[in-house]
C-alpha cells in the first residue's frame, strides 16, 4: 500500500478535527473533535512505522504515548465539561468566556 | 608605628559614622568622641614624625582595590613618608586644638553635635588625602573635605547669606575640580596606573611625553586654584568666613586650602618635568598674593581680613613651589597653619566678645582680654614675618630661594628666571603689605578706645588653653626649619632630595626685616588714634572703589557666568528635561497604555477564537519553514 493512501486519510480526519474544533459549540463534541485530531497524527505515526521499518520503529511507541496522553487529556477534559455543566447549566463554549478582558 | 598610619583617617571617619548616629545620646553631644579619636591620631602622627626625623624610610603600602580590566586596577594604599607625617602632624594638632576650642565656642548651639561629626569627617578627608598613595584616593578625601566646607560654612543655614556662601564654594572650588579630575584622567591614561609613584616614574624615566606632562601638570593645578584660593578662583574664600570661626581656623586656613598646596608638593617632580607650569604657578601665585594683600587692607570684618590674608600666605606657598623651593612652600605651609589657626581662633574670641565681626565696633581689647591679645600679638607678628617667630624662618626661606632663583644665578632649571624675579619683587611688596595691614588689624582690634555695645570679657579658659598652646606653636615652629636635620630633610624623597639646611642670606634677612618693620610702623601710624573717619585710601577714589568692589570679579563671575547659566541655560536645559527626556519616557508609558486600551478588546474569551489563531499561526509557521527549507 502506497504511503499516500494514509497520508490524505489523515489528512481528511485532522482536517474534520479541526472543523469540530472551530465551528462546533458543544464542548462535547469539541473534545471530540481534539480527539479526532489526534487520531490522525497516530495515523501518520504509524503509516511511517511502517514505510520507515528498516531504519526505524519508534513510531508505533510514539502512537501509543499519544494514545495514553489522549486519554488522560479526555479524563480530565470532560471532568471540566461536567463541572462547567453543573455551574452554569450549559456546555456551550460560546457562554463559557470568563477569560474575557 | 608606621603600620598604624592607617588609623589616623580612621578613627575620625568612626568618629564621625558615632556623632551622625548616637551622638545625641552621649554626653556632652557627642563632642568627646571626636576628640579622643584626633588626639589617637596626633599621637600616632607625633610618633611617626619622630621615627621619621630618626632616620626611619618611608612606608607604603597598597592594595587592589578593584580591577577593571585593560591593565587598570584602582588601588587602595597609603605612602606614610616625611611629607605625609609633617602634614598629618599639621592637620592632627591643628584639628585637635580646634576641637577643643570649639566646645566652648559652639556651647548652647542648636546643631552641636552635628558641628562636631562634620569637623570629624573633615579630618578624615584631609588625612585621606595626605595619606593616599593614588590619585583616585586623594579625589575622595579632596571631595570630602569640599562637601563638608560646604555644610560648615553654611552651619548657619538660617541666614540666607551663609547658604549661599556655602553654595558660592562649594561650586567655585568645583570649577577647579573639573580640572584636577581632568588632570588625574590624563595621567592614568599615560602611565596606566593612578599610583603617584608610578605618574612620577613614567615622566621622569621619560615614558610619558612632555605635552600630556604639561597639559597634566596644568589641569591638576586647576584643582589646586580651586582649593587653595588662588587667583581667579579666590572669591569663594573670603566669603567662607559666614562659617563658625573654628570652622575658619581649621578648613580655611589651616588644612583644606593647604591641600592644594600639598597636592603640588606631591606631584612636584611631575611639574618640575613640566617647566612652563611651575611658571604659570608663578605668575598666578604673584597676582594672587599682591591682590590680596591689598584687600586686606580695606577689610572691616576682622575675619575677612584674616580670610585675605590666608589667599595671599598660600600663594605665596604656591609662589615658593613655582621657584623650586620644595621645601620652603611646605615649610611655610607648616608655620602658618599654627599661627593662622591662632589668629582665627583669637580673632573667634573676640567675637565671641564683641558680638560683632566688625572691626569698626572693637578696639581697646588689649586691657579687657590680655591673654586673648597676647596670642593673638605674637600670631600677627608670626604672620608679618618679625624674628623670631615662626613666618619670619619660612618666609625668608621663600624669598631666598626665590632671589637664587631669579638673580642668584642658582636658578632652578625648571622655572624661568624672570618670573623667580617677578615672585621676589611682589613676594617683598606683598610682605610690606602684609605687615601694614597686621599692624592696622592689631590697633583696630586692640588699640586706642572700645567703640562697640556692652562690656566685652575675656573667653573662658576652654578657648584660652588652645590659644596658648598654638601660641606657643607659632612661636616655635620655625625653629624646625634650621639645623642639619631641619624639615627639608624630614620630607625628602628619592625624586627630591633634599637641598640641605637653609642657607641664611644675611643681607636679605636685614631687607625682609627692614620692610616688615616699616610695614608695622606704617600702620601704626596711620591706625594708631584707632579707625580714621574715613579710610585713607578712599582719597583715591578710583583704587577705593575696585578694592571695595573686589577687582570686580564678583561682579564678573555674577554678570557673565551666573547670569548665562542661570538666565538662559538653567531654563534651557529645564526645558529639554522635562519636555525631550521626560517626554520620552512618559511617553512610553503613555503609548504602552493607550495601545493596551485597543488591543484588549483581542482577549474575547472565546477558545475557539484563540483556537482558531493558534491554527493560523501553526500553518502560517509550517509555510514559513517549508519555503526555508525548500528553497
Amino acid at each position: 500500500m502506497p504511503l499516500m493512501y494514509p497520508l490524505v486519510f489523515a489528512a481528511f480526519l485532522f482536517s474534520a478535527g479541526v472543523y469540530g474544533v472551530l465551528a462546533r459549540r458543544n464542548a462535547v463534541m469539541v473534545l471530540m473533535s481534539i480527539e479526532l485530531m489526534l487520531n490522525a497524527v497516530n495515523v501518520n505515526l504509524v503509516a511511517f512505522n511502517a514505510y520507515l521499518r528498516d531504519q526505524l520503529v519508534s513510531g508505533q511507541v510514539f502512537a501509543l504515548f499519544v494514545i495514553a496522553v489522549a486519554a488522560a487529556e479526555v479524563g480530565i477534559g470532560l471532568a471540566i465539561v461536567l463541572l462547567i455543566f453543573r455551574n452554569r447549566e450549559t456546555v456551550n463554549i460560546d457562554e463559557v468566556d470568563l477569560l474575557r478582558w | 608605628m608606621e603600620k598604624l598610619a592607617w588609623l589616623v583617617p580612621a578613627l575620625p571617619l568612626v568618629a564621625w559614622a558615632v556623632q551622625l548616629l548616637v551622638g545625641k545620646r552621649l554626653p556632652g553631644g557627642g563632642a568627646g568622641v571626636g576628640i579622643l579619636a584626633v588626639a589617637i591620631g596626633w599621637v600616632i602622627s607625633l610618633a611617626i614624625l619622630f621615627g621619621i626625623i630618626g632616620g626611619a624610610d618611608a612606608y607604603h603600602v597598597s592594595r587592589e582595590w578593584a580591577p577593571i580590566g585593560a591593565g587598570f586596577d584602582l588601588p587602595l594604599g597609603m605612602t606614610v613618608d616625611g611629607l605625609a607625617a609633617v602634614m598629618m602632624v599639621v592637620v592632627t594638632t591643628i584639628s585637635l586644638f580646634v576641637q577643643i576650642y570649639s566646645l566652648s565656642y559652639m556651647r548652647g548651639d542648636e546643631r552641636y553635635t552635628l558641628f562636631f561629626a562634620n569637623l570629624s569627617l573633615f579630618t578624615a578627608g584631609m588625612l585621606i588625602v595626605v595619606l593616599a598613595d593614588n590619585l583616585l584616593l586623594m579625589l575622595f578625601g579632596w571631595e570630602i573635605m569640599g562637601i563638608c566646607s560646604y555644610l560648615l560654612i553654611g552651619h548657619y543655614w538660617e541666614d540666607v547669606a551663609n547658604a549661599r556662601a556655602a553654595v558660592k564654594a562649594f561650586l567655585t572650588t568645583r570649577v577647579g575640580d573639573l580640572g584636577f579630575m581632568a588632570g588625574i584622567f590624563v595621567f592614568a591614561w599615560a602611565a596606566r596606573s593612578f599610583d603617584i609613584e608610578r605618574i612620577i616614574e613614567g615622566v621622569s624615566s621619560g615614558e610619558i611625553s612632555s605635552t600630556t606632562v604639561t597639559l597634566g601638570a596644568a589641569l591638576l593645578f586647576c584643582g589646586a586654584i580651586g582649593k587653595s584660593g588662588q587667583f581667579p578662583l579666590h572669591t569663594w574664600l573670603p566669603d567662607a568666613m559666614a562659617g563658625p570661626t573654628p570652622v575658619s581656623a581649621l578648613i580655611h586656613a589651616a588644612t583644606m586650602v593647604a591641600a592644594g598646596v600639598f597636592l603640588v608638593a606631591r606631584m612636584y617632580p611631575v611639574f618640575e618635568a613640566s617647566g612652563s607650569v611651575l611658571d604659570e604657578i608663578g605668575i598666578l601665585a604673584s597676582i594672587t598674593m599682591l591682590i590680596a594683600a591689598l584687600l586686606a587692607l580695606v577689610q572691616d570684618d576682622i575675619k575677612r581680613v584674616l580670610a585675605y590674608s590666608t589667599v595671599s600666605q598660600l600663594a605665596y606657598m604656591m609662589a615658593a613651589l613655582s621657584v623650586g623651593g620644595y621645601s620652603a612652600g611646605i615649610f611655610h605651609l607648616f608655620t602658618h597653619a599654627f599661627f593662622k589657626a591662632l589668629l582665627f581662633l583669637a580673632a573667634g574670641s573676640i567675637i565671641h566678645a564683641v558680638h560683632s565681626n566688625n572691626m569698626s565696633e572693637m578696639g581697646g581689647l588689649a586691657r579687657v582680654m590680655p591673654v586673648t591679645f597676647v596670642t593673638f600679638l605674637v600670631g600677627a607678628l608670626a604672620l608679618a614675618g618679625i624674628a623670631p617667630l615662626a613666618g619670619f624662618w619660612s618666609k625668608d626661606e621663600i624669598l631666598t630661594d626665590a632671589w637664587n632663583a631669579g638673580f642668584g644665578g642658582t636658578g632652578h632649571a625648571a622655572t624661568s628666571q624672570t618670573v623667580a624675579q617677578i615672585v621676589f619683587v611682589t613676594g617683598m611688596v606683598t610682605a610690606f603689605l602684609t605687615a601694614v595691614y597686621v599692624a592696622r588689624m592689631l590697633w583696630l582690634t586692640f588699640g586706642a578706645a572700645f567703640r562697640g555695645q556692652g562690656h566685652p570679657h575675656e573667653a573662658d579658659a576652654g578657648m584660652l588653653f588652645p590659644l596658648v598652646v598654638l601660641a606657643v606653636g607659632a612661636a616655635l615652629a620655625g625653629f624646625v626649619g634650621l639645623g642639619d636635620n631641619s624639615i627639608s630633610t624630614w620630607i625628602q624623597t628619592t625624586h627630591l632630595p633634599s637641598e640641605g639646611p637653609a642657607t641664611l642670606n644675611l643681607g636679605l634677612i636685614v631687607a625682609t626685616t627692614v620692610i616688615a618693620l616699616a610695614g608695622l610702623a606704617l600702620g601704626t601710624a596711620l591706625y594708631r588714634r584707632g579707625l580714621p573717619e574715613h579710610e585713607y585710601l578712599e582719597r583715591l577714589p578710583l583704587v577705593w572703589k575696585t578694592l571695595q568692589r573686589k577687582y570686580f570679579l564678583d561682579d564678573l563671575y555674577e554678570q557673565g557666568i551666573v547670569r548665562a547659566v542661570a538666565g538662559a541655560l538653567a531654563p534651557a536645559t529645564y526645558w529639554f528635561d522635562q519636555r525631550v527626556v521626560d517626554g520620552v519616557v512618559n511617553g512610553a508609558g503613555l503609548g504602552t497604555r493607550r495601545l493596551a486600551r485597543g488591543l484588549r478588546y483581542v482577549q474575547s474569551g472565546q477558545a475557539q477564537w484563540y483556537a482558531a489563531a493558534l491554527f493560523l499561526g501553526v500553518v502560517g509557521l509550517a509555510v514559513v519553514v517549508t519555503r526555508l527549507i525548500g528553497s
